[in-house]
Order: C-alpha cells, then structure tokens, then sequence
C-alpha cells in the first residue's frame, strides 16, 4: 500500500502515448494530423483530471481513508460516553500506573549511578556467615590496599556525627569520614576547588573538608569564595578545600554534608579486630568481581593467620556497589513491577471485552457494510484505527496519572529514607521511561485491535447478516469473554493475596513483642561538645543534670538516657567472654548499650531478676552490668546469671562486669529481625558524647518535644540536639516499617484495581449473557419457570465462572507468594487465612456482581421478551 | 468509428466490469492501453465507451493486484508505449470472474425474461 507504484510523470508519458497511437489510428482513418491531434485529445477527456486522480488514488488515498477511520472511530466513541470513559479510564490507570514503577524500577536498577563506569565500583567488606557485609579495621585496609592486585584503587568509609558552630549556636551535622583516594576512586570531582591532596589522610594530617552540593548553597548561600574558608567543627578549625558536584550521591552515607579525610583515628579504630570502615574500590580492567573476591579472601586469610585472630570466621566479599545501594529495595520494586505489569493485562483484557461486548452489538452493522462492499480488510483497518484510537487516548491519559503518581510516590518516601535513595532524584519522565510507555501503548492498541479480530473471524464476517443475532458466535463469544473473566478473576487473586500477605506481615510487623511500652515517650538526640565536658565528672554530672531537668517538666513520670534507642539496629556491638569459663576464641557477639539508671524502666522494660542500675553505679564503683532474657538462655541456659560475669575489651582495656539483673527482651534491633543477646551498662561508668534522652510522659509525646529542647538548651546552648520525635514515630519511620508499608499499600493499591476491574469484568460478562439469552428465559418463564429458577440459572454461570477464576488464582498465588517470601514477615507463603479471606472477598464481590443480571433477568417479561425477536 | 457524439447509444459500465473487459482484452496478448481502449469499444460494437482516464486507472489497479504486467516497448507503427499482459494470477481471476459474471447475467436473464422459479408479481 505505501509502495510507490510509478511515478505521475510515467503515467503522464503514457497519456502522451495514448494521444499520439489514437492521433495514428485517426490519420489512418483519413483525417488530417492537426484534426487528428485534436479529436485524439477531445476523445481521450480530461487527462489532467487522469492524471490528478491517479496522484491522489495513490498518496492521498489512504490518508483520506484514516481520517475517515478515525472520525468514525471517535464518532463512535462519543455516542457511548459510559462506554468510552470506562475503557479509558481503566486503561489509563492501567498503564499510568505501569509507567510510574517502572520509572523508579528504571531509576533504582537500570539507571547506572552517577560515577564514572559504575559497574566497576565494588563494595568491598568483611564477611561473616551470619553477616555479609561486615566492616572493614583500618590496619586490614591498609594491607588489603597495599597486597591487592585487582584494584585499581581501594579506599574506605565510614559515618560520623559532628557538631558544627553557627550564628545560633551549636548544630548536629552528617558527616562522613573518607580515605584520600575516595572521589577519585568514585571518579567524582569536586565543581569548586580541589579533592583531597595525597598524605592528607595519613595520621595527623590537616582538618580539612569537602561540602556537599546541598551544604553549600543552604549553609553558604553559594557563594565561590567559600574555598579556603574555616568553618568549626566539634571546636576544631576546619579549612573547607571544595565543592561536590550536585549529581553526586553516595547512598550508604545518606544526606552528609561534611566529607573529611580519615586522619584522625580513634584508640579503638587503630585495632584490628575494631570493624568500623567500609570498602570501596574500583575494579581492574578485565578483572572479574569472581577473582577479585577469591584475591582478596586469600588476603584476608593470611592476615589473619599472621596475626592470629580468632573468634569471628571472616573472609571477604566484594559485591557491585550498584547492588549493595538497591539491595532492600530490589525485591520490593520486582514485586511491584509485577503487581503493576497484572493490573496492565487485567486493564487491557477489561477494555478489550469491552470493546469485544461492543464489536458484538456491532456485528449487523459490520455484515451490512461487508456486503455493500467494504473488503474485510478494509473492516479490519477500521477495528484497528478504533484500538489504536483508544491506546492513543488511553496512553496519553496514562501518562498523566504516571505523572502524578511518580510525584505522590516519592513524597510517600519519608525524607530520612530519601537520603539512602538517591535514586528517588532521577525519577521522571526521562527517554527510559518514554520508551517504555511506547511500548506499553503499543501493547495495548495491539491487543484492543486483535480482540475484536478473535471475535469477528472473516468468514464470520461473511456469514454474519444471515446469522442473526445468535448461533454459534454467541457461543463462541460465550467461550472466549468467560475465559477472560477467568483469567481476569484469577489475577485478582494473586495480586489480592500478595497484598493480603504484605499486609499482615505489616500487621504482624508492628505487633512484634517489643519488651517495652512505645506510646506516651518523647526522645531526643544530644551532642555533647567534648572540649566542654572533658573528664567523666563533667559529662555525668551533664547526664545528672538532663534527666534531673527533664523529670521536672510538668506531665513527666520519668526520665533515662540511652546510647542509642530500641528498635533501631543491631549495631554498636561488643564482643564478650564469660568470666569463669574456658575460652578457645569463640566470638559472642551481642549488642551493647549504654543507658542511665531510670532507662529501663522508663521504657516500662520488665525486670526478670536482680535490679536495674542505680545513680551509684558510676566510674567509682566496679562494672555492672543488666542482661537480657536472649542472652541469659544463650549463655546461661539453667543458670542463675545474677552473680556471675562477662568479661569485654571496653576501649582496648580488658574489663570485668558483673551481672545485677535480667531484663525482659528488649527489642533494641528492628523489628523483623530476631532479638539479639543484649547486655546494657551503666552510662555513668562509660561517659559518652553523644547519647540520646527518652521521656516518659503523661500526655501526648509529641507536646512535650518542643519544651525538651528548650530546656535542654537552657542547660547548655551548646548542646547539639536533634532528631526530636516520639518513640511511635521513630518505630514508624524505620527501615523495615517503611519498607513493608510501602509495599503492602501498593500492592494493596493494586490488589484493590484489580478487584474492582475483575468484578467488573464478571458483571459485563454475565449481564451480557443475560442479555443474549433474554429471548431463552422468556420461553422458560413462559412455559412455567419459576423466578427462583431463573436466578439459578444466572447465577450457577456466575458461580462456576468465579469458582474456576479462584482456583486458578489461589494456585498462581501460592507460586508468586513463594516468589516474593524475602518480602514477607511472620507469615507463610501459604498463610490459609489469607487464602481463606481473599477467596471469601472476592466470591462475595463476584456473587454481588452478578446477582444484579440475575435479578434483571428474573424480572424478564416472557411476552415483551419474545416480541423483540 | 467512434461514436461519443451521441452519448445515448452507449451502456454505462457495470461496477467491476471494466476490470473484467480489459483482462479479456489481453487473453490474446500485450497490448497497450489505446489498443485495449480500442478493442473494446470496438468489439462491443461501439456499446462501451470507456473514459480514457478511467481505463488508466483501473490498469494501474490491476496491476497493483497483479493480475497485470506492464513494461514499456515500441507499437506497430514505431512509437513508445507500454504493454499490459496477463499474468498467471490475472488468467485465474478472468476464469473466475468470467464464471461469475455468466451466472449473474443467466439469473438476471431467467428473472427479467420470467423463466423457471420466479414469480411475477
């Protein structure tokens, strides 16, 4: 059809040739050659109009054919306004909500990270069987550096807090500490003065700093002349050297605005059993991530044979650091993106009925057209122009609603998780995602111009004006939507149960046994100047002071100061030995916390035996230490642990704590993990900057937060607080919380589409079959038949439609279900309830969506119903 | 002769026909358009008058469908023109539709002269 068949000048050549043959025949015939030209022309007519329709019958044609097809095409999407809003409206949701995961899919998996070759960076750390990712000692950095061969480069990081003097005061800020050759190990620049300088980062090296883009333009408006400014951080001058690119982001390091060469290494960071830094390190050309990490593990091996370490089985692991930022989220986002990917079929297999409902109706009109002429291609073209028209409007409507969701999604995403998302920046409309909404919409225009084709088969088209209404196509048409309703029903199962599991692993995850009561307590970070509170007198009288200030405000029962909160991390960890015991090396590892006398039982933790610590426990006293239930059954299983010790290397010195208590688990690690052995010591015999105070108050947490920091500031203007927020609020926000009601609400999002499409589908196909079958229930009803027979009659289709699609669909579940177990907590795969529930549901929504055909059908008047044939 | 001047001697062309003229036309060999325009108005005894234009066009369409080749040569008397032939395809469908169009005019002719099966009303 697009082939160009010949030129207009060859078609005018041969009318030339035409004249001058008859303008021949005519002078053979006796006329002379001027009459003979003439007649030959008057005889041939008009060859310019030859000549013009020629042109337009070939390029002009079919032009005029599609504009006719999609006048008609939205002319009959305007004279059924339900119909076309409908099928719009679904398959715009369908496929906008498709565009948008797959927008952050692309910008967390496909799109690379915003280094130089990015699959060459490695993250590279110590692994334990227990813990693949475990940190790095800085002496086992060093020889790893130097030893390797399968680095271009190796450095290290870690996170750190600091306290930075302003106009106002003293200001907690993100900080990160980094080897020398980080950035260039990244391959990142700084925009505005320099990276670090060789030797900077070796022991005593100068105080200097990088800033992040966003440090700049909010703490220094932006301004170029900030190089080679000094800025205080933790009261030390600080020469600020450079400006990051503002595409720069390092996930693991959240939102840090400080970047400081590692020269300053605490007495623990000097050991090499103390793991602390993380590795990153840039890949050799043609050196495999398989040979690097076999390298590295033989490295690793040998040092720790040459300085005998015992206790931990480490090797070493080197994992693209592409996957080590996208890790928690992978799972989430494929499960997604399959959710996303069911509902687009279910809304294309919705739309397509439709239209195939509506190709139906149509068939008379189709057979009369077919017989007056129009070719069954040409009937074909214009069920396509309809398909493409409605995939048009459709896409063009999804790509709006992908928009918006794009935008409602990432403001779901809570700002403290956003900073370990970098990626969340590059979700949009970018040429990814473009081609991928091409793709979609193709799809879906393919698949709305073949179903009407399945339906209306050319010879169908044929035999289509004898048939009549019924006959066989019915039953054909019987068949095929039934199947769809099937299949449509069977996804909703899956996509309900999936969201039914995420669900109550949400549920579940939020009703884990804390060990402790989380409403009514108000918390606050506080940094510590340790230029002001120097020995360990200054800092527990500080700590005296603050628990003292905060028990005094009106509505507060309690007080306690901890190192870190509950239901954060299982980090901040301390090798222990049982003192008593024969040790061979083992390693006993267990979180360590630091807390005040009234913590626990501010937090209403439930003491098992012995006592919680006391203002007496302090520096003068020999270490004490309270334990929980986890740790007392592991270690002393049948044993009275009060009395007895453990033994840990607190700083390098070897130190003796003798157990006073056992306390209830507190659930200090996150919620879907498992509790950890914990023991706590008394904050009055380790001093620490950095700490964070809980309040136990009689009123609504939130209220008091604003007077904490106040008075917290009237102690001490210079005390850093930050973080302020309520201990619901703090379990809400954590990783795992987030993680599993963000997905539970999209999958359920989801699950709910597909309920509401797969019911409606059920509908359109059973009131359409009682719309076929009004003349069959009129000859019943006029032979006899009951209105009770007549439900039965609807409703037994119903009923064996929805029980097939169920089946199915609980079998598909239990295969995805198995698929996203990673995702799941405290609930099997195969959860019956959930199965149970879900199946109930929809049953319930498929009988009500069905009863209402049924209940027209029974209302049929045999006479009325007879005479419209 | 031709005779447009009194154009009620002629028979307008059914829809279809034209097609199924030229592709009898050819049966005998090559021949360029003047010629088939010729032929037919002549072999009809001057009944179809075929517009020139028309002819044009319909060739090209048959020949877009295959029924037809063409290729430029030189006539009789010396002068460039292109010639039409049948292909195998078009031999077919002249078969066919020489059978349809026989079946048609016996049933029109069975109706209008009132033969067996039909009634008069």
């Amino acid at each position: 059809m697009f082939r160009r068949r010949r030129s207009a000048d060859d078609f005018a050549e041969e009318i030339k040739s035409h004249i001058e043959h008859e303008t021949d025949d005519l002078q053979r015939e006796g006329l002379n050659e001027e009459q003979a030209r003439r007649r030959a022309k008057v005889e041939f007519g008009n060859a310019q109009a030859a000549r013009e329709r020629f042109y337009l019958k070939d390029c002009i044609a079919w032009i005029n054919n599609l504009l006719r097809d999609l006048q008609f095409a939205i002319r009959q999407l305007a004279r059924r306004p339900g119909f076309a809003s409908i099928a719009l409206l679904v398959l715009a949701l369908g496929i906008g909500t498709s565009v948008a995961i797959f927008a952050f899919v692309d910008a967390a998996l496909l799109e690379p990270l915003p280094y130089a070759h990015p699959d060459r960076v490695m993250s590279v750390s110590e692994s334990d069987t227990s813990l693949p990712g475990w940190p790095l000692s800085y002496p086992d950095f060093l020889d790893w550096q130097a030893q390797n061969k399968s680095f271009s480069s190796l450095d290290i990081y870690t996170g750190s807090g600091y306290l930075l003097r302003t106009a106002t005061g003293a200001e907690p800020v993100h900080g990160e500490r980094v080897s020398g050759g980080f950035f260039h190990t990244l391959g990142v620049r700084p925009i505005l003065g320099r990276d670090f300088n060789p030797g900077e980062d070796q022991p005593g090296g100068p105080n200097v700093t990088l800033l992040s883009y966003d440090a700049w333009v909010h703490r220094y408006g932006a301004q170029p002349d900030v190089v080679g400014r000094t800025i205080d951080l933790d009261n030390k001058p600080y020469t600020i050297i450079g400006v990051l690119p503002q595409s720069f982001t390092f996930a693991l390091s959240g939102d840090a605005e400080f970047w400081v060469p590692i020269n300053n290494l605490s007495s623990h960071e000097h050991s090499r059993t103390f793991y602390a830094f993380f590795g990153i390190a840039r890949l050799r050309d043609g050196v495999t991530v398989q040979s690097a990490q076999s390298e590295i593990r033989g490295i690793s091996q040998r040092l720790q044979q040459q300085y005998a370490i015992t206790g931990h089985d480490l090797t070493a692991s080197v994992t693209p650091f592409s996957e080590v930022v996208t890790g928690d989220v992978r799972p989430i986002l494929l499960t997604l993106l399959g959710g996303a990917g069911l509902l687009l079929l279910i809304a294309c297999i919705n739309v397509g009925s439709l239209v195939l409902v509506r190709a139906e109706n149509r068939r008379r009109e189709i057979a009369v057209r077919g017989a007056l002429g129009a070719s069954p291609a040409r009937l074909i073209k214009q069920f396509v122009t309809e398909g493409l028209v409605l995939a048009l409007l459709g896409s063009v409507t999804g790509i709006f609603i992908a928009a918006a969701l794009m935008r409602l999604l990432v403001h779901l995403v809570p700002k403290n998780m956003a900073a370990g998302m970098p990626f969340l920046n590059g979700v949009g409309l970018n040429a990814h995602t473009a081609a991928f909404t091409v793709a979609v919409a193709l799809l879906a225009a393919l698949l709305l111009a073949v179903t009407p084709m399945l339906r209306l088969s050319l010879r169908q088209l044929r035999i289509g004006l004898t048939d009549g209404d019924r006959g066989a196509a019915g039953q054909l048409w019987r068949r095929l939507g039934a199947n769809l309703v099937i299949f449509e029903l069977a996804i909703a199962v899956m996509l309900l149960a999936g969201a039914g599991l995420l669900g109550r692993s949400f549920y579940r995850l939020l009703h884990v046994p804390l060990g402790f009561e989380p409403s009514h307590l108000a918390t606050a970070d506080v940094s510590v100047p340790g230029s002001m509170y120097a020995t360990s007198e200054q800092i527990v009288e500080l700590y005296r002071e603050v628990v003292r200030r905060a028990t005094s405000l009106p509505g507060v029962e309690s007080a306690g100061i901890t190192s870190r909160l509950p239901v954060q991390c299982d980090c901040n960890t301390d090798g222990i030995r049982i003192v008593g015991r024969p040790y061979h090396g083992e390693h006993n590892e267990v979180d360590e916390r630091h807390i005040s006398a009234n913590y626990l039982s501010t937090l209403k933790a439930t003491l098992r035996r012995g006592r919680f610590f006391t203002e007496a426990d302090d520096t003068s006293k020999p270490g004490v230490a309270v334990i929980n239930q986890t740790l007392a059954q592991k270690y002393f299983p049948g044993q009275d642990p009060i009395g007895q010790s453990i033994a840990n290397d607190e700083g390098g010195i070897p130190s003796v704590w003798q157990i006073v208590g056992v306390v209830d688990d507190v659930r200090e690690g996150p919620l879907d993990a498992p509790v950890a052995p914990t023991e706590y010591f008394p904050m009055n015999q380790i001093g620490e900057h950095s700490f964070t105070l809980a309040v136990r108050t009689s009123q609504q947490a939130s209220t008091l937060l604003p007077e904490l920091v106040s008075t917290l500031h009237q102690i001490n203007p210079d005390l850093g607080i930050s973080n302020e927020t309520t201990m619901i609020e703090k379990i809400d926000t954590t990783q795992a919380a987030l993680l599993h009601r963000f997905s539970a609400w999209l999958v359920g999002g989801f699950a709910a589409m597909a309920l509401i499409l797969g019911v409606v589908g059920l509908y359109g196909v059973i009131s359409y079959s009682v719309g076929q079958r009004t003349r069959e229930i009129g000859v019943r009803m006029a032979l006899g038949a009951q209105r009770g027979t007549v439900y039965s009659l609807v409703m037994r289709q119903a009923a064996w439609l929805t029980l097939t699609g169920l089946s199915i669909g609980l079998l598909c579940s239990l295969a995805t279900s198995m698929l996203m177990r990673s995702l799941l907590f405290g609930v099997q795969a195969w959860d019956a309830a959930t199965l149970i529930c879900v199946s109930l549901l929809l049953g319930l929504a498929s009988l009500a969506a069905s009863f209402l055909p049924a209940h027209r059908a029974a209302k049929v008047n045999p006479v009325e119903a007879l005479r419209a044939e | 002769m031709p005779s447009q001047t009194n154009p009620d001697d002629r028979v307008t062309l059914l829809q279809g026909t034209l097609d199924l003229l030229i592709l009898k036309t050819l049966v005998l060999g090559a021949c360029h358009g003047q010629g088939i325009a010729r032929s037919i108005l002549r072999q009809s005894e001057e009944a179809f008058f075929v517009d020139h234009g028309s002819l044009y066009l319909a060739l090209q369409r048959l020949e877009d469908k295959k029924w037809i080749s063409a290729k430029w040569g030189v006539s009789e008397n010396n002068r460039k023109a292109r010639f039409y032939s049948l292909t195998a395809k078009g031999r077919q469908q002249l078969a066919e539709k020489t059978n349809e169009w026989q079946r048609l005019t016996r049933a029109m002719g069975l109706i209008l002269n009132g033969g067996p099966g039909t009634e008069e009303v």
